[in-house]
Parts: C-alpha cells; structure tokens; sequence
C-alpha cells in the first residue's frame, strides 16, 4: 500500500490522457476534484492487487455522460460514493475497495476522490487498460462477470439501482437514465468479490498511468525525445510522423465519429495516413491498410514534447507523432476482439496485433 | 473634418495613431512605453496631436489598447476584494471557488466565496430554483470584507435568469452602486474557466476605473475633451469606456489582435494570415472575415486557467533584434534579443552582436544608410537567411487550415527581414504604415456582441436555433455600441457534443458592426 498525493495526481491525470487513446474526457476536471479531496481526507491509499482479500466487496466508480456537460455541471461531493453506497444497500455489504472501470480520461481519477472521501483504498488496477466508449467494454464483460446490481446517482440526490442482466443491457440503461439526469451521472456497476477482480481485472494500470505522467512532466530535460521515452515505457511502435492536414467529426448515437488525415514529415515525407475514432482513436490506415486497429492503443501525441491530443483538440496543421501500443492480451482473445474489435465499429477487417503489423510492413521494406 | 486617435501600448513602444473619416493615416508616432504606462500614453497623445497641426477640438473618437490589466493581474497589484457567488449548489461542490489559484493571487483577490443553491441543464432547465434567502445571507457575511462581486452559474451561457436574479438581490442587500461581474457575460461552457475570468474581471474594477479616468484625463490636458472614449478587446473590437469599466478581462492580450485588425484595413484584405514581426517575436495569427480566428485551447493569465476569448497566435522567437549565433556547424537564432539597443549592438552600426537586422542590411531586403557590412560574412548571412524564413515558413503553415497557399499581409517594424515570396504563400503583402498596424487596429470602429448556447435540436429545427443565436449575438452588439443599421454576422458555428443523444449543438456566433455616429 502507498499513498497518493497532489503530485501523483497531476501525474495520473497526464498518464491517463495518454492511456485515455483520444478520448475519456478531459481529466482536469477529476485532477480538481481529486485535489480537493486530498486537501480535506489527506492523501489517498492505493492497493495493490496482491494486497487484496479474496472475498473484500470491490466496487468500480466512474463518471458517464457527456464531458461538456461534466465540465459546467460539476459533480456534487460526495456524489459518486453515494451511488457506491446504494450498492453496499443493494448487497447489505461494505465495499472495501473501489477501483477505475477504466484508466483513460477523467474516469481514472473518480474512484480517487470516492476513495478519500469514503476513507477506503483505491485499487491499482482497472477493467480496460485503456478508455473505450460503452459500458460493456470491459474485461468483467469478457469474463462474463454479472455487472449487476449497477447504481447511477445524480447531484440533486436522486439514485436508481438497476439489475441488467449483462453489460449489454447495463449499457442501454446507463445511457437512457444518463439523458434524464442532465448529461452527466455517476455510476458503480460490477461489485466483485477480491477473487474475481484478481482473476478479470488489469493490473498495476494506475501506476502506469503515473508514470507515464511522470515521465512527460520530466522528459523535457532529458536527451532523449519524450516520445521514444513513452514508446520504450509502454513496449509500443511509431506508426507516423505526421502533420494534420484534415478533420472530419459528426455526432453519431451520442457519439463522435470521424477521421483525421495526416502528410508525412521528416522521414514519412510522401506517405499518407488516416486514423479513425468514435470518441477513441480506433484504426490508424495506408492507403486502406490497418497499421493498427482497435483494442491496441492508438495514441496522438506532439511530436516535440509527447503530449497526448484528444480527438477535439486535434487541429489542422498539428506536427504529431502517431503511436500504437499492444493492448492487454484479454483483448485479444475471440470474446474481445468481437466486443471491441475493428469489426464492432463497423470496419471491414480483421484484427492483427500491431506487433505482426508493424513486423510485416518491415519485411516488405 | 474629424478624425480618430488610435494608441497601442507595448512591451516597447506606445504606438499613437491619427485617422481622418475615411480611416486614413494622418500621422503616426512612436514612443518609450513607460513604468507607469499612463505618462507613455500622455507622451504619445501629446506628439501625434502637435506633429499633426489638427485641431483637438475635431477629434471624434479616441481608442486605447493597453497593458494595464495584464499587468495588474501578472503583479497581483491594485486588485479589487471579490466576493464570488457561485449559484450550483447541490452540483459543483465537488470543486470549490478558486481552486488551484496560485496563494498570492488568492490572498490579493481574498477568498469570500459562496456557493448558493440553483442552476441550469444543458438545455435550459431549472435544476433546482434560487432559494434568495441563502443568497441574502451570504451578501449580508461578506458586506465590508469585498469591493465587487462576480457571480457565476451552472450553464448560465444556456440560460441566464438566475445570475441577473441573483445580480439584481447583491443590489438589493449591497447598494445599487457595487460592481457586479456575471459569468454569462464573459465566458463560454466550462464554469471553472468561466468563474474564473469573472473573479479576475471584477477583480481588475477599480483598475479599469483609473485607466479609463487616466486616459479621459490625458485627452483633456491635449484638448481632447469632446471624443467619445472606447478600449481595444481581446478579439478585435472595441467597447466603449462604460463596457470596459464593466468587462476590464475583455482587455487582455488586445495587443497582438489589433495587429491583425490594422493590417486587415491597410490591406484591405478580410482574409489570410498577418505576420507581426517586432523587435523580439514574430506573431502570427489568422485573419477570417476580417477578425483573428479565436484560440479554442484554455487560456493561462497569471497561473490561472481561463477561457475567454483570446486570438489564437503563434509566437516564434525572431525579431529585428534576434541574436545569431554559429555554434559548430549549427546555426542558433535568439531566442534573445538586442531589444531597443539595436542602434547600438548591432554589426552594421559598428557593434559587437550579430543580429537579424544585420543579415537583412546584407541580403539587400533593408537600405540602412551608412551601414558597415565590409566585414560581415556574406555566405553566412545567406545560411542564416535561410534557415531564419524556413523558420517563419514552418509557423505560416502550423496556422493554416488547409494546404492551399495564403496571402500573407507582413506588419511590424522588423517585417524587413523577411522576403517576397514565401513557401506555402500566394502573395506577400506590405501595406503602407505597416510599422503602426497596431495603433491602427486600436482605432479601427468596429463593436461586436457574441452569443454560446446549447439548444437541443429535439425540440426545434438547427435553422430555428441558428436564428435564436443570431438575435441574441446582435442583441448584444448593439449594447455594447453599434449602429443596428451597419451589424453583419462576422462568425457562425455549431459544433454537435459528444457523448449525448437528442442532438445537443453548440452555437456560437457573432455580430459585428460599426461605432454609433
């Protein structure tokens, strides 16, 4: 157990908008929230997934909804541990344990501020590795894991606890109940037993959130580039260097779907590539080729210091730095790939892990 | 005959202008920007209106860009007490008031803050009502600890009732005379951001008070006395000396705006980039319908994250006094700078210090009579020539948005160093009175009002909403001056929200006009 304090805080927040792969919101508005909670609670435990029991009631904790909307309606204190806590009266049980559904955008901070608040540990570990758009991408999904009983909460109090019968479903309900609450909602859905977060849960993901933070914060003073530094942290591939020469986004289903075009520079002078999101970047494409597709991370970042670009703030112009990292290996077993797989989005491909990708364009070269 | 002042008051220079009806240059001076900035602007004021020979008495309109609030927050001084009411309660609770300001700002400002029970959905609705009585209690905690006051709202830029409700109860329980900041006014979505530029905005009152009382005054003692008063804005217009005193935020960073506004009327251009070079940096920003294209990225003043409107400007670090230096087989471009000692430093006036000036006088772009370039190295000069326009080149083509070439209109004193044909350029433009586009800009007539709503399209048609923002943003022009038979919608966008069905779209607009005669 560790504790975890302002600095961490900052780190986590640039670490998981690099993990948040385009999208998950910006994580400013938790890193506030977060601050506050530490200046009142003090700082904050962090487990680790050895540390926990097997049978400790493990609640995840997040924010859902629009991040426009987040960032005016600000969440009330004390908001999202109440829907913790309409669980713990679901199941007659204390929750031990929160953790983050996923590591990416503002929803790796949440559990930190209902950890001080709720005077419980947070755990080091999420269910995605990485941010996805709905609720069913998640390992706990994969493993078929029951997210029942789920509850939303809103900031004038109001609560429901809903029994979906998978992931799927807990999805719809989240979205629908989400519009009636104003756009923006807490929500804990799959209370798990210590055991079955062992067993389904990503490990170590926070600290890998910080010290990606870290790393940028510090890499400026460094010899080398901060992005070579992040690519040999995360084991990942530099797909392009590139610069924006065109964006295209439409609200699609609640969601933003687009395509952004990038031109070679410096050593990819004269290639072309394309990288297609739904919030998230998905697939990165040469001339109709995958060089990476969903769930492996796609990641934008500034070609000087490494800072990660979201889907909105990508601008024409932009000098960035394309990169894909594998993702966690629950990904890319059949159950993943047909829940978050190219397919899913709706592209015309298979799934290929980008280290055979990137292996097979260097024979060729 | 009448005519119009215009001032810029700069890092260096304060810039004075005079422009006859048809919005021509009479004549332009420069002079030392000073400690106190106001005795610069006097100086100023007092050359352009002896050199010239006009007749005080006829100058109709006089225009001022300045520093001061920039200043004033930057070194924490002369900073009004604010009480801050947030209305959001049981929302937003989650992040308090002033969260995150750096200490000294915050002990300046002082921390009488309140969050108070109300706010709106995305779209409108009442979250919960204003309990006055809550709002009264807290007016009647802060009497005598706070000078003004700024009030902030959930989506207020969606529906303001409750901030003018809340406005109109301060009045009630402080006196009808206290100032009063409401956050619809001065920012767009993102109440952290907005809150904060209110908090800052009625912090900067009682200096606002002074510089718009100091510059009335400074006309007076040059026999200015019947010209109606107007301050330059961070996006391009200008308010009247009312409006300023209201919104003295609005100010900040007017001066790389009025750059691009003067060298859009002296070129006669409504688009294309304008490239601003001085003495230290050289600023780029984008002209769009005649007005900077706006920054869409948060904005830092002072430690404090901001999102008021701010030109969207890209600075690189050459100027006419940009050092050069050769290190090994590189060459290093500043990012220093000789400054205002470039009569002194540089090789061609007999100095120890290779500037950019220099390369210019040898490339033959400048004529500097009686410049010593014998000993100057010549090859060198065109490496650096080189390596100095790939440089600005690289920057013209970050702030475009497409890849089909711009006209490029070149204003600042250092716009010498730079040639007439670029990569990424149709054509380079160099207006005449290019060294005072700034000054011009100030003086430029024209006023605006903006609007930021999310309106849902369930309930009515995108044409509907568009017109609904159009009104709204006209509405607002017209108070801040303009003449309702000149306004013209300048900017119009509607951006779709993510994550969110029933169609949410964000609108943005802005009407534009010229100065009530």
């Amino acid at each position: 157990m560790r504790y975890i304090d302002a600095q961490a805080i900052e780190d986590i927040a640039a670490g998981a908008a690099v993990l948040g792969t385009g999208g998950g919101g910006d994580p400013y508005i938790g890193k506030m929230m977060a601050l506050q909670a530490i200046e009142k609670y003090g700082p904050i435990p962090l487990m680790t997934v050895d540390e926990l029991d097997d049978d400790a009631l493990v609640v995840p904790s997040s924010m859902i909804g629009a991040p426009t909307v987040m960032v005016e309606k600000i969440p009330a204190e004390g908001m999202v541990t109440q829907a913790l806590e309409f669980i713990e009266q679901a199941l007659g049980k204390k929750v031990a344990v929160t953790m983050p559904i996923e590591v990416g955008g503002v929803n790796s901070i949440i559990p930190l501020v209902v950890a001080a608040e709720k005077g419980i540990p947070v755990l080091d570990a999420d269910a995605m590795g990485r941010a996805f758009p709905e609720a069913q991408m998640v390992t706990f999904y994969l493993d078929g894991l029951a997210p029942a009983p789920t509850a939303m909460t809103d900031e004038r109090g109001n609560g429901i606890v809903m029994y979906p019968v998978d992931g799927v479903m807990s999805e719809r309900f989240a979205r629908s109940v989400t519009i009636q609450m104003g756009g923006s909602a807490a929500m804990c859905d799959y209370p798990l037993s210590g055991k079955q977060v062992k067993q389904s849960a990503i490990p170590g993901t926070l600290t890998l959130a910080q010290e990606i933070g870290a790393l940028l914060r510090t890499a400026r003073s460094q010899e080398t580039s901060p992005v070579r530094m992040l690519l040999d942290k995360l084991g990942g591939f530099e797909l392009f260097t590139g610069k924006t020469v065109d964006i295209s986004r439409r609200t699609d289903s609640g969601f933003t779907k687009g395509q952004a075009t990038f031109d070679g520079i410096d050593h990819d002078r004269g290639r072309q590539m394309i990288l297609g999101f739904q919030n998230e970047h998905l697939v990165a494409l040469e001339n109709g080729q995958p060089l990476a597709t969903t769930p492996d991370l796609l990641a934008v970042l500034d070609k000087e210091t490494g800072m990660p670009i979201t889907t909105e703030g990508l601008k024409y112009g932009a000098r960035v730095s394309i990169v894909a990292f594998p993702c966690h290996a629950k990904w890319r077993t059949a159950k993943g790939i047909e829940t978050v797989g190219p397919r899913y989005f709706g592209y015309d491909f298979d799934y290929v892990p980008v280290e055979q990708l990137v292996a097979k364009r260097g024979e060729k070269a | 005959m009448s005519y119009r002042i215009g001032i810029d008051v700069g890092g260096t220079n304060t810039d004075a202008v005079l422009l006859d009806e048809q919005l021509q240059v009479v004549h332009e001076v420069k002079s030392p920007t000073t400690a106190d900035v106001s005795s610069g602007i006097y100086e100023a004021l007092r050359r352009v209106v002896a050199e010239s020979g006009v007749n005080p008495q006829h100058v109709r309109y006089a225009m001022l860009g300045t520093t001061h609030c920039t200043n004033a927050i930057v070194e924490r001084k002369r900073l009004n007490r604010v009480g801050t009411i947030r209305i959001g309660k049981p929302a937003t609770t989650a992040v308090r008031p002033m969260m995150g300001w750096p200490e000294d700002l915050r002990a300046a400002v002082g921390e009488n803050w309140h969050m108070v029970s109300g706010g709106y959905e995305y779209d409108g609705r009442t979250i919960v009502p204003l309990d006055e009585e809550e709002i009264r209690s807290a007016c009647r905690s802060m009497k005598g600890d706070v000078e003004t006051i700024a009030i902030s709202g959930v989506f207020s830029p969606a529906n303001a009732d409750q901030e003018k409700r809340v406005a109109h109860i301060v009045r009630e329980e402080l006196g009808e005379s206290i100032s009063i900041s409401v956050s619809h006014e001065i920012g767009s979505i993102g109440l952290l951001e907005r809150e904060n530029a209110t908090i800052l905005n009625a912090a900067l009152i009682q200096t606002a008070k002074m510089v718009a009382e100091g510059f009335r005054e400074a006309l007076g003692k040059n026999g200015i006395e019947h010209a109606g008063i107007f301050f330059g804005q961070n996006d391009g217009t200008l308010m009247s000396l009312v409006y300023a005193i209201r919104y003295p935020i609005l100010t900040i960073a007017c001066g790389p705006t009025n750059s691009i506004r003067g060298a859009a009327h002296l070129s006669g251009r409504k688009d294309g980039l304008v490239v601003d070079v001085g003495g230290t940096t050289t600023d780029i920003g984008v002209l769009i319908n005649g007005f900077p294209r706006q920054s869409s990225l948060a904005v830092d003043i002072g430690g404090i994250r901001t999102n008021f409107r701010m030109p969207d400007i890209l600075s690189v670090a050459i100027g006419g006094g940009t050092i050069v230096r050769r290190s090994g087989e590189e060459i290093k471009l500043g990012p220093d700078s000789v400054g205002y000692q470039l009569r002194n430093r540089a090789l061609i006036v007999g100095g120890d210090t290779m500037t950019a000036t220099d390369v210019a006088v040898v490339m033959g772009r400048l004529n500097w009579p009686g410049a010593k370039v014998a000993g100057i190295d010549r090859a060198f000069c065109q490496q650096v020539d080189a390596q100095l326009v790939a440089a600005v080149e690289d920057a013209i083509d970050r702030m475009k948005t497409s890849p089909t070439p711009v006209p490029v209109i070149l204003v600042g004193g250092g716009s010498v160093l730079l040639p007439d044909q670029m990569k990424g350029v149709s054509e380079v433009i160099r207006p005449k009175h290019f060294g005072a586009a700034n000054a011009i800009g100030a003086a430029l007539g024209q006023v605006s009002g903006q609007i930021e709503k999310i309106y849902a399209l369930d309930e009515q048609t995108r044409e509907a909403a568009l017109a609904d923002a159009k009104a709204g943003a006209i509405r607002e022009a017209i108070a801040a001056g303009a003449d309702p038979q000149s306004l013209e919608i300048v900017h119009m966008e509607d951006i779709p929200l993510a994550y969110l069905p029933g169609n949410a779209l964000l609108i943005r607009v802005k009407a534009a006009g010229l100065l009530q005669a």
